[in-house]
């Protein structure tokens, strides 16, 4: 059991007081919060060891490179990663399913290819993908969902022929919380020959992951979600497909040597890390890892699917109320709609209370279409929160609702 | 007035019993207004007869701010002259968005229930998205939007 009252009092933003109500912070699948450790790491590297990376002789500029790349190696063990260079710092989990699809999609993807996503994407693991067949002339496929929000597996496995060239899928749901059985889609697309990526962006929170176990191709999370500064996120790609890649911006740090007639990369990571990177951001993402670990992911993901299964019981009784996204393997996220009130009248109303959650389609309007809901209220937990805020927000939601019976 | 005072004076109201709801036989003039933000939509069709409102109806999926906006301001404009709607619209905007002195001269009537929208930063395209419509819909534009040129809160609106 997690002493939450203890970890609580890490984070010096949970005690703020909004609309004169405790906050009650339930949009952790939007951002997390940021515990004094890492804030303290971000001064103390401010304060002591700043100078650019991988440039000067001097010792701030030999610090900060030390501590940047420890942060790396601080990431590859978090992950399990085989090799540090295995490692990308990149701005966050868009940035780094951008530098897939330009590095290796613009290369290896042509006239015809198909892509394989599913109706479960986040809007930044499909627009790139667009954005490239629209360019190549090649195919997105979708695998479908069922009513419950799981993957239709029978279907994805039907969807691969000698076109496939890529599989994009998301680890777990933004908008539903379900967790896809990654590790059996990664090895039925390897079977064919097929890489995989996965947006580990709400799972990486909340999951223990790990690199050689899943055998991923690559896999793309952030530092904001991760209790970590915003400005910061990762690529964990395997060496042999970053080696054969293209970098994706050109710039200062991915060189070798620069002349008008020709320029050499540089190697893996630094191929992909053009222009002076955020550096103090992934020293803080080091630092959140650290904390993190220190809590154990295990004791966190199970404290938040406790925090799960209690609020889900708490607000099956609502009236009028049906959860959105009912899969047999969830990360803490409960997405609702109510009958007859709009989401945006819930989160403005549960705000007085105090209680933030998100509203909206969650940039994933595909699945928001499949399930025929324009919108929903999506309180997403981390282990931070505690059964009292669970209580709270179920009160709250009851007399927010109230004002519309 | 606090975000609660505002949404039961205009919920309990407007948004169970949304006046004027329904679609109109052959309007001289409709439009569709979008939010893509939210997903909501709300169509607005009118007849002009001899320069005034004679009917006005609307229809749509939206929050309970854009409904009873949507409901308040047809009954509002209805039997208005255009150039009146538009003084309307042009008030309405400027109070959802903070410019508009409440307690100095407008013709905003009981409307004013809705000034409370300016503290709420991401609702005052809610409130705003039917009159825009109408707006549009006077000027024979058939799709008005929350975003981009059509943005409320950037377009220019003129005399018609």
């Amino acid at each position: 059991m997690l002493d939450v009252e203890r970890i609580r009092a890490d984070f010096p933003i949970l005690g703020l007081q909004v609309e004169g109500k405790p906050l009650v912070y339930l949009d952790n699948a939007a951002s997390s919060q940021m515990p004094r450790q890492v804030m303290d790491r971000l001064v103390r590297y401010q304060t002591t060891q700043h100078a650019n990376v991988n440039r000067g002789v001097h010792y701030l500029s030999e610090t900060a490179t030390a501590e940047y790349e420890q942060s790396r190696r601080k990431v590859q063990h978090f992950i399990n990663a085989r090799e540090d260079r295995e490692v990308i710092f990149t701005s966050g989990t868009t940035d780094s399913i951008n530098l897939v699809m330009h590095g290796y999609g613009r290369k290896f993807i042509g006239p015809g290819d198909e892509i394989i996503l599913t109706m479960l994407e986040h809007h930044s693991n499909i627009v790139p993908w667009q954005m490239l067949a629209e360019e190549k002339g090649a195919k997105i496929r979708v695998v479908p969902i069922n009513d419950a929000g799981e993957l239709r597996i029978d279907e994805y496995d039907r969807l691969f022929n000698e076109r496939t060239k890529f599989v994009g899928v998301l680890h777990v749901s933004n908008a539903l919380g379900t967790i896809n059985p990654i590790k059996q889609m990664i090895a039925a697309a390897h079977q064919r020959g097929v890489p995989v990526l996965i947006d580990g962006a709400q799972a990486a929170p909340h999951l223990t992951v790990d690199m050689q176990d899943l055998d991923c191709d690559f896999y793309a999370f952030s530092g904001h979600k991760l209790c970590g500064p915003t400005g910061i996120g990762v690529l964990y790609g395997k060496a042999e497909f970053l080696e054969r890649m293209q970098p994706f911006k050109g710039g200062g740090d991915m060189i070798l040597s620069v002349t008008f007639e020709k320029t050499v990369y540089n190697s893996i990571p630094h191929k992909f890390e053009a222009g002076t990177p955020p550096i103090a951001a992934a020293i803080g993402l080091g630092a959140a890892i650290d904390y993190l670990s220190g809590i154990g992911m295990s004791a966190i993901a199970a404290h938040e699917h406790r925090l799960l299964e209690y609020a889900t019981g708490q607000i099956r009784d609502i009236p009028g109320l049906r959860i959105i996204g009912t899969a047999a393997h969830k990360t803490a996220v409960l997405s609702f709609e109510v009958e007859g009130v709009h989401p945006h009248d819930i989160g403005t109303l549960l705000n007085q209370e105090g209680v933030a959650v998100r509203t909206g389609h969650h940039c994933a309007q595909p699945v928001m279409l499949r399930l025929k809901v324009p919108a929903t209220t999506r309180a997403s937990f981390a282990f931070y929160n505690t059964m009292a805020e669970v209580d709270a927000f179920i009160a709250s939601l009851r007399a927010v609702l109230e004002i519309f019976r | 007035m606090n975000t609660k005072s505002l949404y039961q004076e205009v919920i309990l109201d407007h948004n169970r019993k949304p006046r004027n709801y329904g679609v109109l036989e052959k309007p001289s003039h409709q439009a569709v207004g979008h939010n893509p933000l939210c997903g909501d939509h709300l169509d607005i069709a009118l007849d002009l007869e001899g320069g005034r409102i004679d009917r006005i109806a609307f229809k749509g999926e939206s929050c309970a701010i854009c409904k009873a906006s949507a409901s308040m301001m047809t009954t509002v404009v209805k039997g208005k002259t255009r150039a009146d709607a538009e003084t309307l619209i042009e008030e309405f905007r400027d109070m959802a968005m903070g410019k508009l002195d409440v307690d100095g001269p407008h013709h905003l009537g009981r409307l004013t229930v809705f000034a409370g929208v300016r503290d709420l930063p991401t609702r005052v395209k809610c409130a705003i998205l039917p009159w825009h419509t109408l707006h549009a819909a006077l000027n024979s534009v058939t799709v008005a939007s929350t975003e981009a040129e059509d943005d409320p809160m950037h377009a220019a609106i003129g005399d018609a």
